[in-house]
């Protein structure tokens, strides 16, 4: 376990946490501002994906794709905010519980409907297909740079949205007291409207940035939507910031934990049976940790103010 | 959770009799007249899919016990089913192979961690409930898939069904049947009456205002680890007889998803009803049945029924029966 | 007025039970065969290349299997064990088959082989192939099509072997199939593995893995990464230049299956196979034409599996002449396997599991643009599994 390693393998684990932000930053906002459970996130998810791939097919650039999977994400998101979204806000949480795995069901065997069962592929676009040299045989491909640049930018634009616009406020406000933002003459449910849509988009543009490097699949949402309300959770609902920190926890936690217990566990045990531990210790270490933070903090790290 | 809960008996008046007496006493009839249905018919796997209905109906009115009393959602219960299931797989490979060690086993493995787990589960509310049963949900998923020695994810064969103090009561499906008809009951009569005692009424109190209950001077915490400890129990009796039924354990009798189906039989059926628990349980495995039949990617079907109901039908089923029945209300 | 509307209720919902059991009127003379396939979730298009695989074979045969026309009853298993025994049941009592063809994978296998086998139906594997019911547990009314899991890896191990591979890096997922994977590669490999990663199952980046592959810089890795984990492994692999220095020996990880996914980023891996669609017979090269110009894609050995199970029966039935109440008859008829093989050389075990060679293969890109894994080399000539001498049936 060399200090390069080590360095390597942090850097991977944060990675993986940008990229798990990206995934759970739009779902932290729905749920925060509209208190609304929506599971249907990891489809949208996998919705963004699907749709880019289509769009390639027929554009044949990556980035016109992204625009156009972009808007058609968007507009799906509003169509079903109008058809469904829109009866459920203020409704028990389980109703929306419910109303969302159905909207699971349907999109996840819809797209096997529309692109069969077989797992597709997005290319990465050409200008952004090479890769830097990490180390000795080790090749970082740009476009996970792009992804980590993507990542922060989600953050820092959110951050700055939500904190010094007047759109951020009325959404801040509107997460501590909907009727009263209302009752000052705003327009709530055009507010709703606009979060939730942008919350959809974000769902989607994350599983268009994250496709070239994964297979899109029907059912790909399914435990990425997991992990991204392990995240939130983590962090504190509604909390932008206590999302960000809490992926980078939870993928340094994740990748060095496959890393590293195997070795570990070499040290305290014969290397046999630490090939059996190790591993499930390694798959439940997140579970360990969400179940740890929030036993010590039991809204999480930062929960939002007013709930 | 906000105040919008709207359960049948909030909205619907109906007569005590019709509700609590009428409704379950149809619903127990019907199942116990589902095997001369089978013999009617000459079709067999009706039984298999009534013991299904019914095995799962004991694990959702031990869930609608917890989210329909207390407020507390769990997306962990299939690890209690896992966990009663296992222990008469393990059990069973070890030679154990009497329901008088593996019933008590597999209830007291479940209470045991319920106890354990809800310890901490209960600091929190809310979602956060929601997430840190699915974590433990998760931890014990994977301590399943790698149990090597009892299969690992492969699963386990059990080599015959549980013998009742040493005798073969259960070998034959009706005989099976019938046992789990009498567990459902047990557990509905079990849960009616831990609802409307005093422990009940603290719980429903806490529900609705957890504030008010604890100036009255209940530690309401401590009812509900009471209640999770026996709807964890409940879960795993229902985890020994899925075991039972399909002589065969695996872990992904304890997968997140499964967890999740258990919510929506409770929601579909109606929640804090514990009859629409059954209801939901059949519904959910019935249409599954029927639909998967007609159209192969029936999901696509089911997904929009589940919105339809949700935006429809307040109260799952058995708000939709209670509106028939009163439509002025 | 309650309890009329309520018992409208209960019986609708009984109702539904009963229109499940009156959908069996079919005729008595026909073949029933019951097909079990996972069809829904990510690991659908297994599912789906199987039943492809099954209905061309039926279709070529004119509709009949053993001069009796054939009605085929599909269940989806989910994935689900429990499921997967309910319909199994279903299967058995309301169609009344004669056959079982199915399970893909290997813990639907192992749920749905008591009901099956004790009711004295045929159950037919396409594809899963445990060492569980290979040996001591073996059961004469179980027959395998595919292969011995087992074997599959021992290719691999194999060729590592011979090719004088000397380091090796093992990358499986932490789950039974995984373990048993990494024990047939060893079983065959004696040079050193430099490390062994059980990743979690569904597991979507694999950087910290990439980099301790790099970091180690073996001859060559081994992978079992089956569906979804396989493709995004590729596509990363190849992402991260490990593809072009490090050889790539994998199973059931590129496969006609997954390559769609995949396209150039498996160019040139490595796979182990009893079959590949460019396997020259003329059976055949007649059957992967009919296949894509059905379903306009290339067939997977899950497909190839599964026609060679309709062929299977087909001969069975044929040897009988139709009379499927002699158990025994049919045993030996099913264990003759009398039938042209797409595979070619082709016989039962003792333990009803197939003699057969088996191929070193590797991904190539076909002249109409799809992808196929393509023959390298013969590694087993005739080769059986090693759990067969356990197993009591002779």
């Amino acid at each position: 376990m060399s200090f390069t390693l080590l360095l390597i393998q942090t850097l991977n684990g944060l990675q993986l946490g940008v990229l798990l932000f990206l995934i759970a930053a739009g779902l932290t906002l729905v749920f925060g501002v509209m208190d609304f459970i929506n599971l249907a996130h990891g489809v949208q998810y996998m919705l963004g994906a699907y749709l880019a791939v289509a769009f390639y097919g027929i554009v044949d650039n990556f980035f016109i794709a992204l625009v156009l999977a972009l808007l058609a994400s968007l507009a799906f998101g509003l169509l079903l905010e109008f058809l469904v979204f829109r009866h459920l806000y203020g409704r028990d949480h389980l109703d929306q519980l419910m109303a969302t795995f159905g909207i699971i069901l349907f999109l996840n065997h819809g797209v096997r409907e529309l692109w069969g069962a077989a797992p597709l592929s997005l290319p990465v676009p050409d200008a952004l297909s090479g890769a830097v040299r990490l180390m000795p045989g080790m090749l970082y491909p740009v476009w996970r740079i792009v992804i980590i640049a993507a990542g922060f930018g989600v953050a820092a634009g959110l951050y700055l949205l939500v904190t010094y616009t007047r759109i951020g406020m009325l959404v801040r406000a509107g997460a501590s007291n909907a009727r009263m933002v209302s009752a000052l003459g705003v327009n709530i449910e055009l507010l709703f409207m606009i979060v939730f849509g942008f919350g959809t988009m974000l769902a989607g543009f994350s599983g268009i940035m994250i496709a070239p490097i994964l297979s899109v699949e029907p059912g790909m949402g399914d435990n990425i939507l997991i992990l991204a309300f392990v995240v939130i959770v983590i962090g504190g609902i509604g909390s932008i910031r206590g999302a960000f920190i809490a992926a980078l926890m939870i993928g340094l936690v994740d990748t060095l934990g496959r890393s590293f217990s195997v070795d570990i566990l070499r040290l305290v045990m014969a290397p046999s049976p630490a090939r059996m531990v190790g591993p499930a210790i390694a798959s439940m270490l997140i579970y360990v940790l969400m179940a740890v933070v929030l036993y010590v903090r039991p809204s999480g790290l930062f929960p939002a103010r007013g709930r | 959770m906000s105040g919008a809960t709207i359960t049948a008996s909030q909205t619907v008046p109906a007569p005590r009799l019709a509700r609590e007496i009428i409704r379950p006493a149809l619903i127990f009839i019907a199942l116990a007249l589902v095997p001369l249905l089978a013999k009617l018919l000459s079709a067999q796997y009706l039984l298999d899919l009534g013991s299904r209905v019914m095995i799962f109906a004991v694990a959702a009115v031990a869930l609608d016990l917890i989210v329909g009393y207390c407020g507390l959602v769990s997306l962990g219960h299939a690890g209690f089913i896992g966990l009663g299931a296992y222990a008469v797989g393990i059990l069973s490979a070890e030679g154990f192979g009497d329901a008088l060690i593996s019933l008590p086993v597999a209830v007291g493995a479940s209470m045991l961690f319920a106890l354990a787990t809800g310890l901490i589960c209960l600091r929190t509310r809310g979602v956060y409930f929601i997430m840190i049963t699915l974590a433990f949900g998760q931890m014990i998923y994977f301590i399943a898939t790698s149990l090597a020695l009892y299969g690992g994810d492969n699963g386990l064969t059990i080599a015959s069904r549980n013998t009742i103090v040493g005798l073969p009561l259960i070998k034959t499906d009706l005989a099976l049947y019938y046992m789990i008809f009498l567990f459902l009951l047990g557990t509905y009569l079990f849960c009616r009456a831990l609802v409307s005692s005093r422990f009940g009424r603290v719980l429903r109190g806490g529900k609705v205002n957890a504030i008010r209950i604890s100036t009255i001077g209940f530690d309401i915490k401590r009812y509900q680890l009471v209640a999770y400890v026996i709807s964890g129990g409940l879960a795993g009796l229902s985890g020994f007889l899925l075991a039972n039924s399909t002589e065969f354990v695996s872990p992904a009798y304890m997968s997140w998803q499964r967890s999740g189906e258990l919510i929506v039989m409770v929601i579909f059926g109606g929640v804090g009803t514990l009859d629409g628990a059954i209801i939901g349980s059949a519904a959910y495995l019935l249409s599954e049945a029927w639909l998967s039949g007609l159209i192969e990617n029936w999901k696509v079907v089911f997904g929009p029924i589940l919105v339809m109901v949700v935006l429809f039908a307040r109260g799952g089923l058995i708000g939709i029966s209670a509106k028939l029945w009163r439509p002025q209300s | 007025m309650i309890n009329l509307k309520l018992t409208a209720a209960v019986a609708a919902l009984l109702g539904m039970g009963a229109g499940l059991g009156l959908s069996s009127a079919q005729a008595q003379d026909h073949l029933k065969v019951g097909l079990i396939a996972t069809l829904s979730g990510p690991p659908a298009v297994l599912g789906q290349q199987m039943r492809n695989g099954f209905t061309l074979a039926v279709k070529t045969l004119g509709g009949k299997l053993g001069g009796k026309d054939v009605d085929v009853s599909v269940a989806d298993d989910e994935l689900k064990p429990d499921q997967a025994v309910s319909k199994v049941k279903e299967l058995i009592d309301r169609d009344k088959v004669d056959f079982v063809v199915g399970p893909i994978f290997s813990n639907v296998a192992a749920a749905i082989m008591k009901p099956v086998t004790e009711s004295n139906v045929i159950l037919i594997s396409p594809n899963a192939g445990t060492s569980t019911f290979a040996g001591k547990d073996c059961n004469p009314n179980f027959f395998v099509t595919s292969y011995q899991n087992d074997q599959v890896h021992e290719v691999l191990g194999q060729y590592a072997q011979d090719s004088g591979l000397k380091k090796v890096i093992i990358v499986v997922p932490n789950y039974q199939a995984g373990k048993d994977a990494a024990a047939g590669f060893k079983h065959k490999f004696t040079g050193e593995i430099v490390d062994e990663m059980y990743v979690p199952l569904g597991q979507l980046d694999y950087s910290a893995e990439l980099t301790k592959i790099a970091a180690a810089s073996p001859d060559a890795i081994f992978a079992f990464l089956p569906g979804g984990m396989g493709v995004n492994f590729v596509k990363q692999y190849r992402q991260a230049g490990l593809a072009d220095k490090i050889t790539f020996l994998s199973a059931f990880t590129v496969d006609e299956s997954t390559l769609p996914a995949q396209q150039d980023a498996a160019l040139g891996m490595y796979g182990g196979s009893n079959w590949a669609p460019n396997l020259d017979n003329p059976q055949n090269k007649a059957f992967v034409d009919a296949y894509i110009k059905e379903y306009n894609a290339v067939p997977a050995s899950y497909a190839f599996q599964a026609y060679d199970a309709a062929l299977l029966i087909d001969s069975a039935v044929k040897e009988v002449k139709g009379n499927l109440a002699d158990k025994n008859a049919l045993h030996a008829a099913l264990k003759k396997a009398d039938f042209k093989s797409l595979r070619g050389n082709f016989k039962f075990n003792t333990n009803n599991y197939p003699i057969q060679d088996f191929y070193l293969v590797k991904v190539a890109k076909r002249p109409d643009g799809k992808f196929e894994t393509e023959i390298v080399k013969k590694v087993f000539s005739n080769y059986g599994d090693t759990y067969a001498k356990d197993c009591p049936m002779k």
